[in-house]
């Protein structure tokens, strides 16, 4: 479904360039549950964006369900992204002024969908998540949970392949962050792939794969149980 | 592209209740410059439509010649030959020129301030009393009141007939009386009224006219031993012809029958109205057009304003574009949005001025219809055709308007938009 090969990708300073992706190769099959390590600074926020078409890359080869992602046009990337791609955040970004439904619609919208049908469809996916009753809520008017699952919603409504979540449950506390990842597990339970970021063992726990990426490369890739061990009690060697 | 769906349409409305203040403010400027316009562009008419009335009065292809002293020798006459026309030079003019539709002799005796020269009964008065013919109305257009005006037989047959101006009839005539058939006496020769008649227009050229007598060229001649002198010409230039053109055309033929240096400054005098009317043409397109100008120019400041509180917005939302951008909105939806909220701002807020504008204008008009005193100012109004120029000036500054933030909202990467605070 995924592949990269040797990715490298370094963010241009003032003098010189900083490299944040030092050579990565990963292959991720359709359906699995893959969470990405790493301490702050180890490029895996970049390697999530890099994966969700939200930023380039310098060099190695990238393909999605088979087509080479190099070089793509913004509109191309846009596409892909919401033909393939579901991006759930850690501070849920949803438009603050529409409401749960019309942000749950909002993809649909740019898929060009009928209205009414946008609004079906949007209302039925808020069901799935338990959130129907909240349809005609602004987001600030939810709480964190809440706000995770109309994102959650959102990233499920286009039917992607591919779900990434980037610290979901970064700004939630550990009830509502079981609650989320048992969504999660549904999600993927479906035959969607999840790709969690987190720097949180007890995540990555639940997951059925995990990536260490230290430095801007994959030190361990394994089963989740296997790899968390070494850095059970935290986020791993702070350098 | 800018068609506008409902989504479109909720799109843009939550735009504006989002932040109402911020929408009104920047939509102010624009609002404003649209109102300038119209209030300009209308005032300017009302001033151009004010003028105009004056002139109604006064036949637009009009033009008047009158002789004076030679100031250039010719043909063996010294310099300062003073010149004079008789009714055939008239007859020669009128059977040579091919300028002119009309050529009215006219021979006028002092009056105007002068001393009281026209005596009915007890009462008298200073009068212009002029000799004219009976296709003079056509050079000055006059409201017959009462009998009629001067006729070929009156001419013909030398009547000593008259036809007076209403502040004549109000001066030399009781209240009531009816001047008709009576008589009155001017410089010693009696004339019976044929005809009453009323200026048009009414400024201070019109009062003046009001104070007039007509009477037959023909009898002047004979009645004050002016014989054929002719004091000046009144004609009409043929419609299609430059008044310019009629004018030096017309000297030179003058000059030619008087036997004057073609070249001489002086020897002809004439003034021309289709000339004024040129001018004041000129003056009012040009008064149109800086109206035109400097409204526009207080629109564009409006649409600066609209480009900036957009760039300001495009700032405080890169968040919200970056997440547009991830939920698979592509670069031309992007560009789209932004177009389309700055054209539905700057429009709604030009539509607003627009329409303020065409309601105050009409109000002064209303105002001034129903009696208001503004001076030479009437009837203020803005035509359909400006209303749209202005309108495709707006619409043309609103996209203008809308280039740049949407530039700016395209150069925001979906990474950094997410990344950013807020």
């Amino acid at each position: 479904m995924l592949a990269l090969r040797g990715i490298e990708k370094s963010y241009p300073l003032a003098v010189g360039s900083l490299p944040v992706l030092k050579g990565i190769d990963l292959n991720i099959t359709q359906g699995e549950m893959v969470a990405i390590m790493g301490s702050s600074g180890s490029g895996k926020s970049t390697l999530l964006n890099v994966l969700g078409l939200l930023d380039g890359f310098d060099s190695g080869g990238y393909d999605l369900d088979g087509v080479d992602m190099s070089g793509l046009s913004e509109k191309q990337a846009a596409r892909y992204r919401s033909q393939f791609l579901g991006f759930v955040f850690q501070s849920f970004n949803l438009i603050s002024f529409k409401t749960a439904l019309e942000n749950v619609a909002l993809p649909l919208f740019y898929q060009k969908v009928p209205r009414r049908e946008r609004q079906r469809r949007a209302l039925e996916m808020l069901g799935k998540m338990g959130m129907d009753d909240r349809a005609d809520h602004l987001p600030s008017e939810l709480s964190g949970g809440q706000k995770q699952r109309v994102a959650i919603a959102r990233a499920l409504i286009t039917s992607p392949r591919v779900i990434l979540a980037d610290e979901p449950t970064g700004a939630l506390d550990s009830t509502t962050s079981s609650e989320v990842m048992s969504v999660l597990r549904e999600v993927n339970a479906s035959g969607i792939t999840v790709i969690i970021v987190t720097h949180e063992a007890d995540i990555a726990a639940k997951c059925d794969r995990t990536i260490r990426l230290h430095d801007g490369v994959i030190i361990e890739d394994g089963r989740s149980g296997e790899v968390v061990e070494p850095t059970a009690n935290g986020a791993g060697s702070s350098d | 592209m800018m068609g506008l769906d409902r989504d479109r349409l909720i799109e843009l409305v939550q735009v504006v209740v989002r932040n109402p203040l911020r929408a009104f403010l920047s939509a102010l400027g624009a609002g404003w410059g649209l109102f300038m316009i119209i209030i300009t562009v209308g005032a300017a008419r009302g001033l151009e439509n004010g003028v105009k009335a004056d002139m109604g009065n006064d036949v637009a292809n009009s033009m008047f010649a009158w002789t004076m002293s030679t100031s250039i020798p010719y043909k063996g006459y010294q310099r300062g030959r003073w010149l004079e026309l008789d009714i055939d030079d008239v007859q020669w003019l009128e059977a040579n020129t091919q300028h002119l539709d009309l050529v009215c002799p006219e021979i006028q005796l002092g009056g105007w301030q002068g001393t009281n020269n026209v005596i009915h009964g007890k009462q008298s008065g200073a009068f212009d009393v002029s000799g004219a013919i009976a296709e003079y109305q056509q050079v000055k257009p006059m409201n017959i009141t009462n009998g009629r005006f001067l006729n070929q037989a009156d001419l013909d047959a030398e009547r000593k007939v008259c036809v007076i101006g209403s502040r004549v009839q109000d001066i030399l005539f009781e209240f009531g009386e009816n001047p008709l058939g009576e008589t009155v006496q001017i410089q010693g020769v009696l004339f019976r009224v044929v005809g009453v008649y009323t200026p048009k227009g009414n400024d201070e050229d019109a009062q003046n006219e009001a104070e007039s007598i007509y009477i037959p060229f023909t009898t002047f001649g004979k009645a004050f031993n002016t014989r054929d002198r002719v004091g000046w010409l009144s004609m009409l230039i043929k419609d299609g012809v430059d008044a310019e053109e009629a004018e030096e055309a017309t000297k030179q033929l003058i000059k030619s029958r008087l036997s004057v240096h073609p070249d001489d400054p002086r020897a002809i005098g004439c003034w021309s109205m289709a000339e004024e009317f040129q001018k004041a043409e000129l003056l009012f397109s040009g008064m149109r057009l800086i109206s035109l100008l400097f409204g526009s120019l207080a629109l564009l400041a409006g649409v600066i304003g609209i480009t900036n509180i957009m760039l300001i917005s495009i700032k405080e939302r890169t968040k919200e574009l970056g997440i547009r951008r991830s939920l698979g909105a592509t670069p031309v939806r992007i560009l789209r949005q932004i177009i389309g909220e700055t054209l539905f701002l700057t429009l709604l807020a030009g539509l607003c001025g627009l329409v303020l504008g065409v309601g105050l204008l009409e109000a002064v008009d209303g105002y001034l219809e129903s009696g208001g005193d503004a001076g030479v100012f009437r009837h203020p109004e803005i035509d359909f055709g400006t209303v749209l120029t202005v309108l495709c000036i707006l619409l043309g500054m609103a996209i203008f308007a809308g280039i740049l933030p949407a530039l700016r909202a395209l150069a925001i990467k979906p990474v950094e938009a997410l990344r950013s605070e807020g």
